[in-house]
């Protein structure tokens, strides 16, 4: 880990200042993804913005309906709270799939959405890595690749996004709300949040330098049934292989997101409309275009297979 | 004390303490933080400096150069030590790959340097500035594609590469029924949760190693060895460690390192390898590829039965033993094994927990399921239908103790597996396809010298000093019990101490060798401590008895301190093995049953009831026994359905090598477990009548779970882990 | 395979970062009044530090301290309170497991400097060999460990499960959402699932967190 400044921010002004100030700084919150990656030198600021005393820890109604989860809320608080509970199942189930007790009760909303690739080719510092250093090259391809993209892949890169909560957060439709270091703020949809590698792997989002979350709002909830389903090797405290995170109605319409394929949540639209027809005409939109590797063909039947379990276990 | 007739009655018999479920002795200080590990010295002495290891990012080839010069302008940086100026290293009898690497590099992740800071902040950051060139080299990294160039490795005795017994060939092609099939095993990593970890102390050109390893005697000699000290001049203190499974039995990258930063520093140093470096630098469990072939009569006695086995090392290593297993376990007049040993370039392979047995084991006893249906027959049926009590390659050795078939017996009407439906697909629960197997456990019980000294002061307090390790195994406790049931006394009036080499050497952990022989060993010490204290009171040793603290002869009697009143006695003795072994076979026995569910959209394989029942020898502690069996069941869940290390064949090396990419088991995985121990004494064994089970617990678990698999869903899978991947294209629809 | 060209290129990359951090250490001593507490600008070449305060079992504990220096380091290294252990130093395994204002965390990923005046509970605060904390006496008498080295993060870890389910918080296993969770074998083990024990006690442990929880309070 690189020798690094330290402040701790008391305003989102100050935070925007900070981060203003400098060419390699990173705000840190929860710190459980930021940190493991300082350690082997595959992140390396030089100045840290603590902003965990900003008041971005709160869960409030909007006047649509829906809630703004503010940027700090930890983990277990999302998926504890009532009213995610009741409204928003997808995204408590999402959340409390992942990682583990310890580092829910750290990991924050915003960091969550921007942790990284879990690719061991990135994470080995011996190795080339166009996301960890552009231009170098891709391990992964041609390499050990169970774990890796099926769909939306490049040349360049073939990580995925290890994030459960955001598969809920793009079923949901949530739209992510950011402060820019001159004060401008603007809210992105989450779709539009999430990048796919192309030639520039390294870029990850569609937030700028010194771009910060301030919460993530979801809109007024919309009923049906839902499910998040994380298929994993072992029974907890893994990534998925494939995650399907589904919304279903009465009438067999609704909505669904996957993990575990791409470098970004993945969700088709013309797939969903297929959803009264059942898993294998919304799989085969929304695998179209698949490339998988020898490796990972497998969940390509995957997807398929745990959609059907999901639409079925919606009927009840 | 030469242990070479077969034990009759002696103290231990009494069983006041021995056999009873026992509290660990270390307990209260595990629990609350309070045993000191090789890390957490701080109190021995000067304030450590701090090393951080760099690994090599090639896995074959050489350095060109390296380049410290930015490293040590690093801030607080004291020392750093390369090939280049660690001076003349010699290699450990035990090790393959040299600990240092340079010029030449032997495998991914081989310590090229070490970084000796003021912190550990300072080493970690330093390390990275480290500049290292390297010129690669083509290496072999693919045992299914060296398969055919594997040649049949040396070895003697009980490690003998071939044996055969009768016309295998000509038996298996006239049997009726047949099975011939080829198993893989994957390359599996220790895992334990302690790094390994050394601290280095020098004083003149005597060193102390606070360090965390099993086979303290081994050690010292092989960091003498690599550092060209006497032996005497070097000590290894390592009395709590945070598991070992075979991984710590040898000296290893931290403890040299740490040796060499501290003279290069003139200070303290402390190493820990990094997780993320510790599955390529140190050893692993070799993957195999193991083909079986099994003749049997239409009755189902087998007439013919064949086990090779091949797998990869470095140069001047070991292949896997996974044929030992089938050279004892079931009848068959006509037999043959082979080991075949491949060159690779990966790191070294080496032994982890069962060695031999638990990846043969693996394989063996699905053959045995697919038999067993094949004959239509039950699988626990058709495995006591061949059971033997004679080493079946020589028939004049009888087994010691041999209960096998009762294991299963036991096992089955415990488990309830005539619930168990027969026809593989035909139980349903819900979304879950349900299924139970079962598979035989077997390990060799192994004899090795062992030393302990007792002392007893005024008190009448026994404290026990020996060099064998608890690496989680129970070794206080069990020592404890020993010499307590030995002096007549309660168990808080005894105080071991382990883990030190200016200790007696003892067995050390591995090999399940551990508790039997260093119990063994303080058995030989008390037997001496007694007869001093005999002598000392002035009693007649022949009647003399030790019981409550007492001591008593005829109608005297006088508490055990007395013997102590003017000065500690002091006796020390080791237990050493004749020829039973030889006349006997001694071997560990059980069976394993396991009910799983099959998610039959997803292929997600969740266990919902195991249970073992074990017979090896007396059981010293039921309580730590217990622990022991369900650990090894517990990762040979891990073997069964997660446990890979994949392998990159590029470039050569292990690619998950940490432990979010290693999944090993968590507690979500594993349900309660049920162990029973069969009442069983081994008077071939020792004088406590005990035999191994610490690796008995692992062997033929996996096998269990695969036939539960296949009993789930029709579904046989022959390369492990079992992962859903290879599952799911079988499966039925959702 | 990394070329010898593509190593060198990884290591510049790292010596650019260097130079870097100085220079942003100074340019940031101008925004001072900004922030509620920043670490010392280095001097040239020297890592920065930090002073920070909090409280660990009970006590308050003023350290100065490398900003890289991580809670677990700092209660190890730094105030010798060894019994939380570095098993992986990445949270991938649970064994740096302490409770920071009632809440379980892994010490490995969280920087000490972030924990100005809050309060960490060790496996050495929960209790001592003399006077063991209920979950330690439960862990002896189930044998809840072997080695030892998972130890201290599944105690630490099981004292703060049953606050949480005690507190209502839902676990991936927890069937109805919208009731408060049960104290059930499935709920244990799913919530001590970040807490690897390689020994394999987990059947061990499940038994002796339920005799604790099934006490009276």
């Amino acid at each position: 880990m690189k020798s690094f400044t330290y402040e701790k921010a008391n305003s989102p002004a100050a935070a925007a200042a900070a981060a203003a100030g400098s060419s390699n700084a990173r705000f840190i919150a929860g710190g459980t993804n930021l940190l493991d990656l300082m350690k082997l030198e595959i992140e390396t600021p030089s100045h840290l913005i603590d902003v965990n005393g900003l008041a971005f820890d709160k869960i409030e109604p909007t006047q649509e309906g829906g809630l703004r989860i503010g940027a700090l809320v930890r983990n277990t608080a999302l998926a504890a709270d009532e009213r995610i509970r009741r409204d928003y199942g997808l995204l408590s189930r999402a959340l409390l799939s992942g990682a583990s007790g310890q580092l829910r009760n750290k990991a924050t909303t915003a960091g969550n959405l921007l942790q990284r690739t879990r690719c061991p080719y990135f994470y080995d510092t011996n190795q080339p890595c166009n996301k960890r250093t552009p231009g170098s090259g891709c391990a992964a391809i041609g390499g050990v690749t169970r774990q890796h993209a099926v769909l939306g892949s490049s040349e360049s890169c073939i990580a995925t996004h290890p994030s459960d909560m955001a598969i809920a957060m793009r079923a949901l439709d949530a739209t992510v709300e950011t402060v820019r270091p001159d004060g401008t703020t603007r809210a992105i949809p989450i779709a539009d949040l999430h990048r796919l590698p192309g030639e520039t792997p390294h870029i990850e989002t569609t937030l700028s330098a010194g771009e910060l979350i301030t919460s993530v709002t979801l809109p007024k909830p919309v009923g049906g049934t839902h499910i998040y389903r994380k298929v994993r090797d072992r029974a907890s405290y893994a990534f998925a292989l494939v995650s399907v995170g589904a919304i279903v109605q009465r009438d067999g319409t609704g909505r669904v997101a996957v993990g575990g394929v791409a470098h970004k949540p993945w969700r088709v639209e013309a797939a969903e409309a297929e959803m009264p027809r059942g898993a294998k005409a919304v799989a085969t939109r929304l695998l179209d275009g698949a490339r998988p590797t020898r490796d990972n063909s497998f969940k390509l039947a995957l997807v398929e297979r745990t959609l059907a379990a999901v639409l079925s276990e919606a009927k009840g | 004390m030469k242990f070479d007739t077969p034990a009759t009655t002696n103290p231990i018999d009494q069983l006041k303490i021995i056999g009873h479920a026992t509290n660990r002795i270390d307990g209260p200080l595990k629990t609350t933080g309070r045993a000191t590990y090789a890390y957490e010295w701080h109190d021995a002495g000067a304030r450590p400096a701090y090393g951080y290891v760099v690994g090599s990012a090639i896995a074959k080839g050489r350095i060109t150069s390296i380049d410290l010069s930015r490293a040590k302008a690093a801030p607080g940086v004291i020392a750093i030590v390369s090939a280049e100026n660690a001076g003349k290293l010699g290699k450990g009898k035990y090790n393959t790959a040299k600990l240092l690497g340079g010029p030449e590099i032997d495998h991914y992740h081989q310590a090229v340097a070490v970084v000796v800071a003021d912190t550990f902040e300072q080493a970690r950051a330093a390390a990275q500035l480290v500049r290292v060139d390297y010129s690669a080299e083509k290496g072999s990294f693919d045992l299914s594609a060296t398969r055919d160039g594997a040649a049949k490795p040396p070895g003697e005795g009980d490690e003998k590469a071939e044996t055969a017994v009768g016309d295998f060939a000509g038996a298996f092609a006239a049997a009726p029924v047949q099975l011939d099939a080829t198993y893989t095993t994957p390359d599996q990593s220790h895992a334990m949760m302690e790094p390994h970890a050394s601290m280095a102390a020098w004083e003149g050109d005597k060193l102390t190693l606070w360090t965390s390893n099993q086979m303290i005697a081994w050690t010292t000699g092989d960091v003498a060895k690599t550092l060209g000290l006497p032996k005497e001049n070097v000590r290894l203190v390592s009395p709590f460690i945070g598991g070992g499974f075979g991984g710590k039995l040898f000296l290893r990258s931290d403890a040299i390192l740490a040796a060499l930063g501290a003279r290069a520093a003139n200070r303290p140093v402390k190493v820990a390898l990094q997780r993320p470096l510790i599955i390529n630098n140190t050893t692993h469990r070799p993957a195999t590829i193991q083909r079986i072939r099994i003749g049997a009569t239409r009755e189902g006695k087998i007439s013919a039965i064949g086990h090779e086995s091949w797998s990869g090392n470095l140069p001047e290593g070991s292949p896997e033993t996974a044929v030992m297993q089938t050279r004892l376990l079931y009848a068959g007049e006509n037999r043959m094994t082979a080991l075949r040993l491949a060159m690779l370039d990966l790191p070294e392979g080496n032994s982890m927990r069962a060695p031999g047995e638990a990846p043969g084991m693996m394989a063996l006893e699905i053959a045995m399921d697919e038999m067993a249906e094949r004959l239509n027959l039950d699988p626990v049926e058709f495995r006591a239908r061949n059971d033997t009590q004679v080493d079946p390659e020589h028939p004049d050795r009888p087994f010691s103790q041999r209960q096998l078939v009762e294991c299963m017996r036991i096992g089955a009407e415990r488990f309830g597996w005539s619930r168990r439906n027969a026809k593989p697909g035909g139980q349903r629960d819900g979304r879950w396809l349900v299924g139970m197997g079962m598979a035989a456990a077997f390990r060799n019980n192994l004899l090795m010298k062992s030393g302990a000294r007792v002392r007893l002061d005024s008190s009448g307090t026994v404290t026990v000093e020996t060099d064998m390790t608890d690496i989680g195994t129970g070794s206080y406790t069990i020592i404890a019990q020993t010499a307590a049931e030995m002096m007549g006394l309660p168990l808080d009036k005894v105080v071991v101490r382990l883990g030190d080499s200016s200790f007696p050497v003892s067995a050390g952990s591995g090999g399940q060798f551990g508790a039997n022989n260093s119990t063994s060993g303080v058995y030989a010490a008390c037997v001496k401590l007694r007869e001093a204290v005999a002598q000392k009171l002035g009693f007649n040793s022949a009647d003399v008895s030790f019981s409550d603290g007492q001591v008593s002869s005829g109608n005297q009697s006088v508490p055990l301190g007395q013997a102590a009143a003017d000065s500690e006695l002091v006796a020390e003795d080791s237990i050493e093995y004749g020829d039973l072994a030889k006349t006997h076979q001694q071997s560990t026995f059980g069976a394993h049953f396991v009910e799983l569910g099959v998610d039959v959209a997803t292929a997600e394989i969740r266990i919902r009831r195991m249970l073992a029942v074990c017979a090896a020898g007396r059981v010293l502690n039921p309580k730590t026994a217990r622990s022991q069996v369900i650990g090894a069941m517990t990762m040979g869940v891990g073997a069964a359905l997660m446990e890979e290390l994949a392998v990159d064949k590029r470039t050569g090396f292990f690619v998950n090598h940490d432990l979010a990419g290693y999944e090993v088991p968590v507690h979500a995985d594993i349900p309660h477990q049920e162990t029973i121990f069969l009442d069983e004494t081994d008077p071939m064994s020792s004088p406590m009548k005990a035999k191994g089970i610490g690796e008995l617990g692992l062997c033929g678990v996996a096998a269990a779970l695969a036939n539960a698999v296949y009993n789930a869903t029709g579904i046989r899978v022959r390369d492990y882990p079992i992962t859903l991947d290879k599952l799911l294209h079988h499966m039925p629809d959702a | 395979m990394p070329t010898p060209n593509e190593f060198e290129i990884s290591r510049r990359n790292l010596l650019v970062g260097t130079v870097t951090s100085v220079a942003i250490g100074a340019s940031h001593g101008a925004n001072a009044q900004n922030a509620a507490s920043r670490s010392h600008a280095p001097a040239q070449g020297m890592p920065a530090t930090a002073k920070v305060s909090f409280s660990v079992n009970g006590e308050v504990r003023a350290l100065e301290l490398d900003t890289r220096t991580t809670l677990l380091d700092a209660l190890r290294e730094h105030l010798h309170l060894t019994g939380t252990k570095k098993g992986c130093d990445h949270g991938q395994c649970g064994a740096c497991t302490v409770i920071v204002g009632g809440q379980r965390v892994n010490s490995c990923l969280t920087l000490a400097v972030m924990h100005e005046g809050d309060s960490v509970t060790t496996i050495e605060g929960l209790g001592t060999p003399e006077h063991m904390h209920p979950m330690q006496t439960a862990f002896v008498t189930h044998d809840g460990f072997q080695c030892g080295y998972c130890t201290p993060g599944q105690i630490c870890s099981a004292v703060a499960v049953l606050d949480e389910i005690k507190a209502g918080i839902p676990s991936h296993v927890t069937g109805d959402l919208t009731i408060a969770p049960q104290l059930t074998n499935a709920e244990l083990r799913e919530r001590m699932s970040g807490n690897i024990c390689r020994c394999g006690a987990y059947s061990n442990i499940a038994e002796a967190i339920t005799e604790v929880a099934g006490r009276p309070a």
